[in-house]
Order: C-alpha cells, then structure tokens, then sequence
C-alpha cells in the first residue's frame, strides 16, 4: 500500500501508530524521505488528520492510516475536508470494536462509520480491496478519485489484508495513469474558488502559488467565506452531494464471479469475499448454482448493480465481519428477494465452511 | 544445502499438493511470524510459487499466543488461512493448546520438547526437539528458535529446498547476523538427520 501511494504520486503522510495500520506508517516513513516527501508523526490522530489536509491545501498529495479508535478521532476533520473540497487518503484497517476491542484481530465494523461516521449530509467514497495486488490498484485509485472529485477518499481494509503477506505482481509506475487536481485557469485576481462550470468539481488552487482564498467547515459560497444564505446553502449540499453521485459510473467498480446461472448470489466484500470464492467452488462441487457479487467500491453503494442482481436470483447471502452493516444496503434494493445475513463479530474469519452451511441452508429452502 | 526427505514422509507428495498449508506457532518474541514471512518469501520469490502468510497474534508484545499459517500452492491462494493442516511447528504449550486445531490427519507435528510437554501422541506424527534449548544453548540467542525449526521443516517436507530458505533468511537478515542464521540452518540439517535415524 505505501508502495501504491507513493507510485500514486503521495508526498506526505502524517498519522499515529496504531495496530494493525502501523506497518503503513514504518513503511512510509522509510519511502516517503527518499523521494522528497514528508513523513511526520503526529501528537494524535486528530492532529495528524488536519496535517494532512494542510498538506493537500499547500499542494501535495497526503494521506494518513489508522484503524477503528484512530479513526473515530479523525472524523471530524474528515468532514472538514467534505466541506472545503480537500483531496486525501484515509485508510482504516479494520479492527474489532466498539472502543479498543480487539486490537490485533480483523472486523468489518468500520463500513457503516465510513459512511456516516462524520456529522452532516455528505457523500463519501469508500474502497475495500479483497487481496494484495488490488490493495496496490485500489490505493492509486483512492488518490486518483480524492484528486478528481475534490474528496477525502477512505479505504477499508481488515486486519487479515493488513497483515498478511501473499504473491503480488505489480506494474511499472511510469505506466499508471494518474489524475491530478484540476487548476485553475483565471489569474489570481478573478479566482473564485468554489465556482464550477461544467462540472460539479472547482479547480483547486494549491496555497503558496499567489491564489489567496479562504478555507472554512462552515457554509460557504464561491468565494469561501461563511454565508447562512439558504439558497447559496442548498446549492453548495446538492453539488457536493451531485459530485459524486452524477458520478457513479466513474466511482463504482464490483467483480461478479459465477452469477452467469447462479441462483443464490453472495454479497462479500474485503477478505469475506475470499471465503466466499472458495465456498462458491465447494457448492458447485455439490451442484448448487452458486456465484459471488463482491463491491470493490463500497461507498457509495452498487445499489442498481445489486437491485438488477436481486431480480435474477432466488435469495442473497451476506457475509459480513460485524453484525449486519452492508446486508441493509442489500435488503434496500433486494425488493422481494430473500436476503440472508450472515455476521460473525468474534475476532475470527468467516471460513468457507461457514459460507457453505448457509448454502446449503438456503438451497434447501 | 539441501539433504533428501526422511524415510517414511513423500515429500513429493507435499511438493505436488494444491494447497500445503503450515501454521507455525509459539509465544510472541519467539520469531514464528518472522519465520512465517521467510518461509513464504522463500517458496514466493525463490521457487516460484504461490504463497500466503497470515499470522495471529495477541495485543502482548512477547509472551503471548502466537500463530502464523502459511498456504504453499501452485495456484493462485483464496482463502489465506489454515482449514487443514499439514505441518504443525509449535513452541509454547499454550500455543498448542489454542492452535492446535484443523490439523490433517496424515499431520506433521514439530514441537518443542520441553515447551510443549502435553501432546495427543496417537493421532500425528509427532516430533520433538528441544529447539530453545539448542538456540540457547549452542547459538545463545534464542531468536534463532525459528531458523533451527524452518531448517528441520525444510528437510521433514521438502515443501521448500534449503536453498531457496536461505536465499530467504539472507535478504531478511542483517549481514552481522548471517553466520549466525547459517549455522542455525545447518544446526537444523544435523538435527532432522538425527531425527531421520531415530524414525
């Protein structure tokens, strides 16, 4: 991953040490000074969350990682870089929760905190990579969307994909394609800095370049500073929200694994979908029509991929690492499909075996 | 380096599984997640393979259970973690008692013979060495405990050759400590001979 961030083009992290993200933070502090970046361990998350938003205001791509505890603490600034269009990186390494929990074992409990874990209407882009060499894509594709939209970016991963170690091929850095925020085209002087044409995004000027503007968490109009005005606040909610769901094409991605004749589909995202893949070979060995619909973009959700999805099965399967997060973006869209949970919040991986008795559960149904 | 398997174990058998699974474990501080890491970097980077390390542990910096299974397979590798195993390493009888689960039955079961004093000896074949006693001992340190071990598990399933493990411990080591690690890799060569005329 800090491999991917510095392909990516990142130059600055700052964060706090804490299990299972550390190793994110040793790796960057070893890569980031040999290509000119910035490594800086911060007093707290919240403190190195503001870091990084400082960092992307003055121009550089900036990221921090953290897990569940950590990332509590950075929410609030998360949403500051909601608010005030700045582009980061946050990456949450799944632990198990509430509070401390359980600091050395995997969970998906973070999926519903990305999403809604900062006060406010907002949209938020959420990614959860399922192995290692899509850890590296999905990490040069956080950055590239965090560019493209203005938007902090969080990527989700657990512990088991934070720790474990498996064969990757990676590419050629000079070979990624790799998206810049977009600047502006008018001279200082005409500079609006929340004005948009022809997109729902506004060039973004880098401090430091003779562009002086205000950068606030309250309402704002084009020209940054606060307003309470209701119709210049209600455009400023639609655009941020319309920028990223005009944008769905461009954000979502999902993998479909045996859904050609399935009848029973599984919903699995991050390493669940791994002992769902392997379920889904052991029950078509028994002869159930089986496939897998994994959500590599968790946020904002595939709901007219999974809706369309739903309306060619007889039931849906959701395994999940927590006790039901993602299963009711499913039951949303599912309309009179049966969907089926199941959650494991123990500290321990959802095996295949599991998946597979509730295939067959549901097969004899 | 590489010395043939012992009478008895179809390495072969190991080497042409779609999916050899190891858990290596003992208490933190003992090297086993390092051990984990070397042994998929040797299959992975130095044999060409597919491989897998996920390891557990606790929030105890040393001392408490620890665990890492490592998948080996000429495939593309799904589920990362241990369902079946074929070769069990264990250091610490706490450990054992924890992880000591999912094991084949045709399982191979390295222990530590004094550490790991309470194993059902019927079900597996079981071996004991007493691995810290001899990296005491002989090496003094006892962080060479994983070396001597991923040695004697090299010889006992031949899922990796002495070679490609080395070409492993050498690019994960400092150059101070290479002698040390070589002589724990042929310290486990003696000890799985010995092992092999006992069988």
């Amino acid at each position: 991953m800090a491999k991917a961030a510095i392909d990516a083009g990142c130059r600055f992290y700052a964060g706090y040490p804490i299990t299972p993200s550390s190793e994110i933070a040793a790796d960057m502090s070893h890569l980031l000074p040999r290509v000119g970046g910035v490594f800086i361990q911060m007093e707290d998350e919240i403190a190195s969350m503001g870091a990084v938003i400082g960092a992307s205001l003055a121009g550089l791509k900036a990221m921090t990682a953290t897990s569940g505890p950590g990332f509590s603490l950075k929410l609030e600034n998360i949403g500051f870089a909601c608010m005030a269009e700045v582009p980061c990186v946050i990456v949450n390494v799944m632990r198990g929760g509430p509070s401390t929990g359980l600091p050395t074992l995997p969970s998906q409990g973070d999926v519903m905190q990305a999403r809604w874990g900062t006060h406010g209407d907002h949209s938020i882009i959420a990614l959860a990579p399922s192995n290692l060499t899509e850890t590296y894509w999905e990490t040069v594709r956080a950055f590239n969307l965090a560019e493209e939209y203005r938007a902090p970016v969080i990527l989700l991963l657990d512990e088991i994909l934070g720790h474990m170690s498996e064969r990757v091929e990676l590419p050629d850095p000079s070979e990624l394609e790799i998206f810049n925020r977009v600047a502006p085209q008018v001279p200082p002087e005409a500079y609006l800095p929340y004005a948009t044409s022809g997109s729902h995004v506004p060039p973004m000027a880098n401090f430091f370049t003779g562009y002086r503007y205000h950068v606030t968490g309250l309402t704002h109009d084009l020209t940054g500073f606060p307003t309470e005005d209701p119709e210049i606040t209600e455009a400023l909610m639609r655009r941020l929200d319309a920028k990223i769901t005009d944008n769905l094409n461009g954000i979502i991605k999902y993998e479909e694994t045996h859904l050609e004749d399935a009848d029973i589909a599984i919903v699995a995202y991050g390493s669940v979908a791994r002992s769902a893949r392997v379920a889904v070979e052991q029950a078509r060995e028994e002869g159930m029509k089986v496939g897998v619909f994994r959500p590599v973009t968790l946020w904002p959700f595939p709901g007219k991929q999974v809706a369309h999805l739903a309306s060619h099965v007889k039931g849906l399967l959701v395994p999940e690492m927590n006790l039901g997060q993602i299963v009711g973006e499913v039951e949303r869209v599912a309309g009179s499909t049966p969907v089926v949970p199941l959650n494991q919040a123990n500290g321990q991986p959802i095996p295949p075996s599991g998946i597979l008795t509730a295939l067959r559960y549901m097969e004899r149904k | 380096m590489r010395k043939p398997p012992l009478s008895g174990i179809d390495a072969t058998a190991f080497r042409n599984k779609y999916r050899f699974e190891a858990r290596l474990s003992g208490e933190g501080g003992q090297g086993v997640v390092m051990g984990g890491a070397i042994l998929a970097e040797a299959a992975i980077l130095h044999e060409g393979r597919f491989a897998v390390q996920s390891p557990t542990y606790g929030s105890r910096v040393r001392g408490g259970p620890t665990k890492v299974d490592v998948i080996i397979s000429n495939k593309e590798i799904v589920y990362p973690r241990a369902t079946d195993i074929d070769f069990f390493l264990c250091l610490a009888q706490m450990s054992f008692d924890k992880y000591g689960t999912d094991l084949a039955g045709d399982a191979i079961v390295l222990v530590d013979a004094n550490l790991v004093p309470r194993v059902p000896s019927n079900r597996h074949l079981v071996y004991r060495v007493p691995f810290v006693e001899i990296a005491k001992g002989e090496m003094g340190n006892v962080v060479l405990s994983n070396i001597i071990a991923l040695s004697v598990m090299a010889t006992l399933t031949g899922i990796v050759t002495h070679d490609a493990l080395w070409r492993a411990i050498e690019a994960r080591v400092p150059q101070k400590y290479l002698e040390l690690n070589r002589r724990a890799m042929e310290l486990g060569l003696d000890l799985a001979a010995r092992l092999g005329e006992k069988s």
